[in-house]
């Protein structure tokens, strides 16, 4: 008998939608059922999305005003209080929330953790890549104890909203509180533009664009599009642009319909953050870059004459 | 105040790992082992710690094979003041890991302990969040901006959403993301000098760990491969492409 709690994620009052994905991988052990937690100051809100997942059975809410941040060592001793409450399996999805909370949840169960499952074999039996992806494994858990697992969400689409909202549920838990660490600020990119980890389409440049006032090229041709902007690391280590953009092994995991990548020489630990992704465009003036190797559609040529090229085009 | 880092080894990020034919692992006879790059960069968060007189001693720690000796002297090397070696055989899973080094922090009582936040072998990113859990202390993961002031840590955070910046009193755990620092190159001469920097070797059976590897790798395979796919010769020909499968 398996019951899966899913942690949820949430930020200004919104839930992230690698919550639903989550739910989608958890539908697939084919559990009794599954839950969601919501850890936040005022969760109703936040709750009444989740309710709202198709195959969940409730969600259940921690309100405290400590909740107010996403702070690991806040949140980890409530959600595993509550995973004592009978449940088998513990998902979170494996963005940078999840992989800071689940492992300080899998440590004070004394259990193991499984980080960024892409597969399900059975309740216990799991697929993730290492090496950036240069390897698959498939890993056995034990069934008798529980088990902490996070959700690599560009391997599961996000579960579409159910016939009936699911019940919300407040419990309380009796634990002590840290007061050793303490939230002070979230600088956040400001943007319009689609979120790099759920748009249809991503445009990314690399150390070919140059600079980070020719990245402007990169967001214009990407607006033109509708698209999210990313990045290599090297883009991002040279200052082009912020971290949060950088997709790869270390930055985000991301499966967008529709990838261009834009002088990209296409190093492995990038390419293991798209290799997901629907189709893979490559533009690069290097018609040897490792990119080609992995693109649907390559063109060689000097980026910024095939943009403008390309934005005409597409008039 | 003393600074423990976890230096682990591993494939050297450059190259392209290889599965075995029977999948049963990866091919690691005869490939290139360096530090782990975060590791690096932990390592140098605690030397400048150190240099800017908020750290009197770095400790550098792994838990590997015997071999792992001359890992520890490049850690020395870099200018690490000792180093702690955890000797097994076997590889350890990051329970396992965690539950080892928070041995090593009752022994050494460090004001801070600074990790990679993955080791780019497994990709587990597990080790720093168990080890703070276990010694019941605060963590700042994925940290790209360290400040230390009276006994609090306050850092910045690559999160997905941005920058986040935290505090943690001391002792904490910090785990390091790719822009916290540039490593320093080791230099001949100190390479020298760390022939002579104290190295405990310390066999693992004898910390008397529980073990927390529980999970078990049942096969290796190679990543699925995407097929191989068209040249266009310029713009009208990727946009009519890109129409053809109504990605436009």
């Amino acid at each position: 008998m398996s019951r899966i709690l899913i942690v949820a994620e949430h930020l200004n009052g919104k839930l992230n939608s690698s919550t639903a994905r989550c739910v989608t991988c958890a539908r697939e052990l084919k559990p009794d059922a599954i839950d969601v937690l919501v850890l936040a100051e005022a969760p109703d809100a936040v709750a009444a999305e989740a309710a709202k997942i198709d195959g969940i059975a409730k969600v259940l809410t921690l309100a405290n005003a400590a909740n107010a941040h996403a702070l690991a060592a806040t949140y980890a001793p409530q959600i595993a209080a509550v995973a004592k409450n009978g449940y088998s399996h513990v998902f979170a999805p494996s963005t940078t929330f999840g992989k800071d909370v689940a492992p300080r949840v899998a440590a004070l169960l004394g259990v193991a953790q499984v980080s960024d499952i892409m597969k399900v074999i059975d309740a216990h039996a799991f697929q993730r890549p290492i090496y950036a992806g240069n390897a698959i494994i498939t890993v056995q858990a034990p069934a008798d104890q529980m088990l902490v697992a996070t959700v690599r969400t560009a391997s599961y689409a996000a579960a579409g909203d159910g016939p009936n909202a699911a019940p919300v549920e407040a419990v309380n838990v009796s634990v002590e509180l840290p007061t050793h660490t303490r939230f002070v600020e979230l600088a956040q990119g400001k943007t319009d533009r689609p979120d790099l980890q759920s748009a249809s389409r991503v445009v990314s440049g690399g150390r070919g664009v140059g600079s980070a006032e020719n990245f402007a090229v990169i967001f214009k041709f990407a607006d033109k599009l509708g698209a999210a902007v990313g990045a290599s690391r090297a883009a991002v280590d040279a200052g082009y642009v912020p971290s949060d953009l950088q997709v790869g092994q270390t930055g985000k995991i991301i499966a967008p319909e529709l990838y261009i990548a834009i002088g990209i020489s296409g190093a492995i630990q990038h390419l293991t953050g798209i290799k997901d992704a629907g189709t893979i465009v490559a533009i690069n003036k290097d018609g040897e870059a490792p990119i080609f190797e992995v693109a649907d559609i390559g063109l060689v040529g000097d980026l910024f004459k095939l943009i403008p090229e390309l934005e005409q085009a597409l008039n | 105040m003393k600074i423990l880092v976890g230096y682990k080894r591993v494939v050297d990020f450059n190259v392209r790992v290889q599965v075995k034919p029977d999948g049963s692992g990866v091919v690691t006879e005869g490939v290139k082992l360096s530090a782990n790059p975060f590791d690096d960069i932990a390592l140098e968060e605690a030397l400048r710690l150190r240099e800017k007189g908020l750290a009197t001693e770095v400790i550098v720690a792994t838990i590997g094979p015997a071999d792992a000796q001359a890992h520890l002297r490049n850690g020395l090397a870099m200018g690490a003041n000792r180093a702690l070696h955890v000797v097994t055989s076997t590889a350890v899973q990051p329970l396992t890991a965690a539950r080892t080094l928070l041995k090593l922090i009752e022994k050494e009582q460090p004001g801070l302990v600074i990790l990679g936040k993955q080791a780019i072998d497994d990709d587990s990113n597990q080790t720093g969040q168990m080890l703070a859990a276990l010694w019941n202390r605060p963590q700042a993961t994925f940290a790209s901006k360290v400040e230390i002031a009276n006994n609090v840590a306050r850092v910045t955070r690559e999160v997905d959403a941005g920058l986040e910046t935290i505090e943690v009193d001391l002792p904490a755990v910090i785990t390091t993301d790719l822009r916290l620092n540039e490593p320093r190159f080791i230099k001949l001469p100190d390479i020298m000098k760390a022939k002579s920097k104290p190295l405990e070797t310390i066999d693992f059976a004898s910390l008397g760990v529980e073990s927390g590897d529980h999970l078990k790798t049942v096969s290796h395979a190679p990543p699925a491969k995407r097929s191989k796919g068209v040249m266009v010769k310029d713009a009208a020909e990727l946009v009519a492409a890109l129409k053809t499968k109504g990605l436009l």
